[in-house]
């Protein structure tokens, strides 16, 4: 047991400065560069101002934060009310055949999402197939032109993201006990009513999640509007890569990732605190 | 009602699925120009794998999935394990981390370690990629093995304690050996994750080092190619083969 404590500490210390090396010091440096500004030197000359959060509240930058927030957004609904009724009906089908869906939803899941972005302009092409699909059932006489527009974004992130927002719905419904449901309606409620007042607070942290690692991604995956939206349709993480590599405004990018970090911190907090009131109840 | 939920499930299946197939059927279409059907042909296969600068790309992205598998499995397990069997000053900090950190959106962490690279002044390329890859995979790794300790019973390791086993006699022969499977499925797991980056690795790799996805980003901005298609195709295999034998390793308890 001599060198008991040599790999105890050895595994401790590189366990934390792996962390803040990694972890801890990126962060504080974008934190502190959303506070310098941009020299023709230097990408950041430090300093301390308020000024790039103020100019991301200008005109331009609060539009393009704000579409980003609600295409993502709407992306988010879509995705929760789809999956919603396919996580439930997955989480009630019989064992062997629910393992044979579930696996069916993991590889998508673990597919390159560029590579399902670019699957998605073989459908929306002006010779893709829904077009072809159209054209040949005469509902249309010329292509639609579905490429490049908000559209095509919105649902390119729906089918990229769709998986991350089925699986863990799935693992809070799965985890649900009916009997809870079966009370409910014993007791009077109608269906929906129960649905309301028991299913949904009870998977309220898959809900949670599941918005979160929809909506997070949703505002970040700039090759997505790159490749279906041309150069309209603009997230905020299309912004954040030309300030970076483009503009080279670095301060103001890292303001703008900034606002990112701190929307997880809000959406962590709600995912904790559902969770926590779920633990408490069932404790 | 019965078979509204079927419906449903085979819609949602086929949305999932359609463009997925019809990009794999296209990958053997002869047509060069249009999406119409020319007939069967594996041109596209070949012309790729004649492709060096694309089977450059795919190499690099190889090595930097299995050294970045690699490196995430261990450090990850070691975490784990610290996090799990030893009480130490800013423990809950660093749990806490991880889970923020795999919730971190892509865009967010690609960017921190780009200031991090330029502050140190590091040459964007292998090293930072690879670097960047290990930071994106830990978590997933961490958070899984540290499932898989939680189930287990503490007497075993401390009835190799009392038989006069070390702390790393009892990582080596008791704790690595537990937790294997699940170490194995974060092998795999980080190894995919690490394959199919885009974002990050846009912003943490140099011209002097180009990944796949970071090449295909780049043929796919410029408007369908068959044999983007052809290489898709492998990818999609690729996946689908790791994700059985990932599962596999899951489920053996």
């Amino acid at each position: 047991m001599k060198n008991d404590g040599f790999f105890k500490l050895a595994v401790i210390v590189g366990a934390i400065s792996w962390m803040a090396i990694f972890a801890f010091v990126p962060n504080v440096l974008v934190f502190l560069a959303s506070f310098s500004s941009t020299s023709s030197a230097n990408f950041i000359e430090p300093g301390f101002s308020f000024n790039n959060y103020a100019r991301l509240m200008d005109a331009t930058h609060l539009g393009i934060l704000l579409s980003s927030l609600r295409l993502s957004g709407l992306v988010t609904v879509i995705c929760l009310v789809t999956a919603y009724p396919f996580a439930a009906v997955l989480a009630r089908t019989p064992k062997p055949l629910r393992n044979t869906l579930l696996l069916l939803v993991i590889i998508p899941f673990w597919t390159n999402s560029l590579v399902r972005t670019y699957a998605m302009t073989a459908m929306l092409n002006s010779s893709g197939i829904v077009n072809n699909v159209l054209l040949a059932l005469g509902i249309i006489d010329s292509p639609l032109a579905m490429m490049y527009t908000p559209g095509a974004v919105v649902l390119g992130l729906v089918y990229t993201l769709l998986p991350f927002m089925i699986l863990p719905l799935y693992a809070a419904l799965e985890r649900l006990d009916r009997r809870y449901l079966e009370a409910a309606r014993d007791l009077g409620a109608s269906p929906w009513r129960a649905f309301w007042k028991v299913v949904v607070p009870l998977t309220m942290p898959g809900i949670v999640s599941g918005c979160m690692l929809v909506f997070l991604p949703g505002i970040g995956m700039f090759y997505v509007s790159d490749v279906l939206g041309g150069a309209k349709a603009m997230l905020l993480g299309n912004f954040i890569r030309d300030q970076f590599l483009t503009t080279r405004d670095w301060p103001l990018g890292a303001a703008a990732s900034v606002t990112l970090t701190v929307l997880m911190g809000v959406m962590l907090l709600l995912y904790w605190k559902s969770a926590a009131r779920l633990g408490r109840k069932e404790a | 009602m019965r078979k509204l939920r079927v419906l449903y499930v085979t819609l949602v299946f086929v949305f999932l699925y359609l463009p997925l197939g019809v990009m794999i059927a296209y990958s053997f279409n002869s047509s060069r120009f249009s999406m119409a059907w020319k007939g069967l042909t594996l041109d596209w296969y070949v012309k790729l794998f004649g492709n060096t600068a694309l089977m450059q790309a795919a190499l690099h992205s190889l090595l930097i999935a299995a050294l970045a598998a690699t490196c995430s499995s261990i450090l990850g397990t070691l975490i784990a394990m610290a996090l799990q069997r030893w009480r130490f000053p800013s423990r809950k900090v660093i749990h806490t981390s991880l889970f923020v950190m795999m919730m971190s959106p892509d865009i967010v962490i690609g960017i921190s370690l780009l200031v991090l690279f330029m502050a140190l002044s590091l040459p964007l390329g292998f090293w930072t990629l690879l670097m960047a890859h290990i930071t994106l995979c830990v978590p997933f790794v961490s958070i899984t093995v540290y499932g898989r300790l939680q189930g287990f019973d503490p007497h075993v390791v401390e009835a190799a304690r009392d038989l006069g086993a070390g702390e790393y006699e009892v990582f080596r022969h008791v704790v690595l050996p537990m937790v294997f499977p699940a170490v194995l499925a974060g092998w795999f797991l980080s190894f995919t994750l690490s394959i199919d980056d885009v974002i990050i690795s846009f912003f943490t790799t140099g011209p002097t080092f180009e990944v796949l996805p970071l090449r295909i980003y780049s043929m796919v901005r410029l408007g369908l190619k068959p044999e983007v298609n052809a290489l898709c195709a492998i990818m999609i295999l690729i996946t689908v083969v790791a994700v059985f034998v990932s599962q596999r390793f899951l489920k053996e308890k």
